[in-house]
């Protein structure tokens, strides 16, 4: 008989879907606000995406106390690059930092799962996707969390991105106008909501474009 | 005079009670290029003469945002103003990330006031050549001190610092009970 020992469980799973789409001059970042522990729901309001830099926003889901030392971790960060360079970090640039912060606690990790969004330095559209550990892709949309698996083959149907493998490279960034992009969102997620118990409530839609930030909400099945 | 003999270190003190290099350090604040700041109830205005080295050259930065709610001017030793203000950064950072609240400005002269002060009793360390007017708003108001290079910190309505600051120092002191309606928010 093995020895009871007694053990502190440091990570919960806070459920949640992120999804992610970039344009040519647009980008959608979307969010459930339903957060759960085990078989219940904790809040149906919780807002999972946080602005970096002026046009730089991030969508995490996984564990919510992780995700909001993370935020505070990259503010933190940003406030020290903004101090020394007199500007705002663009968004590749806190795409690396987001990744290299990741990494740092590659033996005790952040559980969270995250979508960067924002603009490159040409001013198009751009979505990094990560891993717990950091590891990133930019990419032209993407979908994180709980709900993933089951939006990720629908995006990959519907958005048409062509293959890395195909030469000569191929732009990543799709050719939907950004009200076709909000539609496919509020779509998907209607679908995942149907299966995965974690997504539902509601739905919350950020759209950044050169006016500014937008946010919109769409109601979600709640049970 | 006596005083050369004391001098040689900071860690030692004259026969009248002073420690020569603290004093010596204060010296270079007077000769750096002026830097002055005034308050009112709600705001605190600095000010700055940026010098530059040769009509090649640009102009010395002096004033550093230190965070949404505190700036600062330096006179003296640029350098380490520069470092002290990196220093004041890194604290109100920490701060905010620690209590998600902007650090009250007095809390903030007090930690750099105690960072000079050890500079004056340690052997192989010398004193902070620079003076800083710190100026924030807090819960409790708007506020100017002045942090000197022995570790002291004093709480102005209005001052002046550098060469040349005694013309604004009498200019401020006619003025200052003006100040404080002025510029409310």
């Amino acid at each position: 008989m093995s020895k009871q020992q007694a053990r502190f469980e440091p990570y919960d799973f806070n459920g949640g879907t992120c999804v992610a789409i970039a344009g040519a001059d647009y980008c959608v970042v979307a969010a459930d606000t339903r957060m759960s522990t085990g078989y219940n729901i904790l809040t149906r309001d919780y807002s999972k995406i946080n602005k970096l830099a002026d046009k730089c926003l991030m969508a995490s889901s996984g564990f919510q106390a992780d995700v909001r030392a993370l935020q505070k971790v990259l503010g933190a960060k940003h406030l020290i690059y903004q101090h020394q360079h007199n500007k705002q970090m663009s968004c590749p640039a806190m795409a690396r930092l987001l990744s290299n912060t990741l990494y740092y606690k590659r033996f005790f990790p952040y559980y969270t799962f995250n979508v960067l969004v924002g603009f490159d330095e040409e001013g198009k559209g751009c979505v990094y996707t990560y891993d717990a550990v950091g590891s990133y892709e930019k990419v032209g949309y993407s979908a994180q969390g709980s709900g993933a698996k089951l939006i990720m083959p629908v995006l990959d149907n519907q958005l048409k991105s062509p293959s890395p493998l195909l030469l000569p490279a191929l732009d990543a960034v799709t050719p939907l106008t950004e009200a076709e992009a909000i539609d496919v969102v509020k779509d998907v997620f209607a679908s995942a909501t149907e299966r995965d118990i974690y997504t539902g409530d509601k739905l919350e839609i950020v759209i950044v474009n050169s006016d500014g930030i937008r946010r919109e909400y769409a109601e979600l099945r709640k049970d | 005079m006596f005083r050369n003999q004391y001098d040689t270190d900071v860690t030692t003190w004259s026969p009248a009670g002073r420690l020569f290099q603290v004093e010596y350090a204060m010296e270079a604040v007077k000769q750096g290029s002026a830097a002055i700041g005034l308050r009112s109830k709600t705001h605190v205005v600095l000010a700055c003469v940026n010098k530059a080295n040769s009509e090649l050259s640009s102009h010395q930065k002096k004033i550093f945002k230190v965070d949404d709610h505190i700036g600062v001017a330096i006179a003296g030793l640029t350098a380490d103003g520069r470092v002290l203000s990196r220093y004041m950064r890194t604290e109100c950072i920490n701060y905010s990330f620690n209590y998600e609240s902007p650090l009250p400005v007095g809390r903030l002269v007090v930690q750099l006031a105690d960072k000079a002060q050890v500079c004056t009793q340690r052997s192989w360390k010398r004193p902070y050549g620079v003076g800083l007017l710190v100026g924030g708003t807090d819960e409790s108001g708007a506020h100017l001190y002045y942090n000197c290079p022995s570790g002291n910190y004093f709480e102005y309505q209005a001052f002046a610092i550098g060469s040349r600051s005694q013309a604004a120092k009498t200019y401020l002191e006619r003025r200052f009970e003006n100040f404080y309606e002025l510029f409310k928010g």
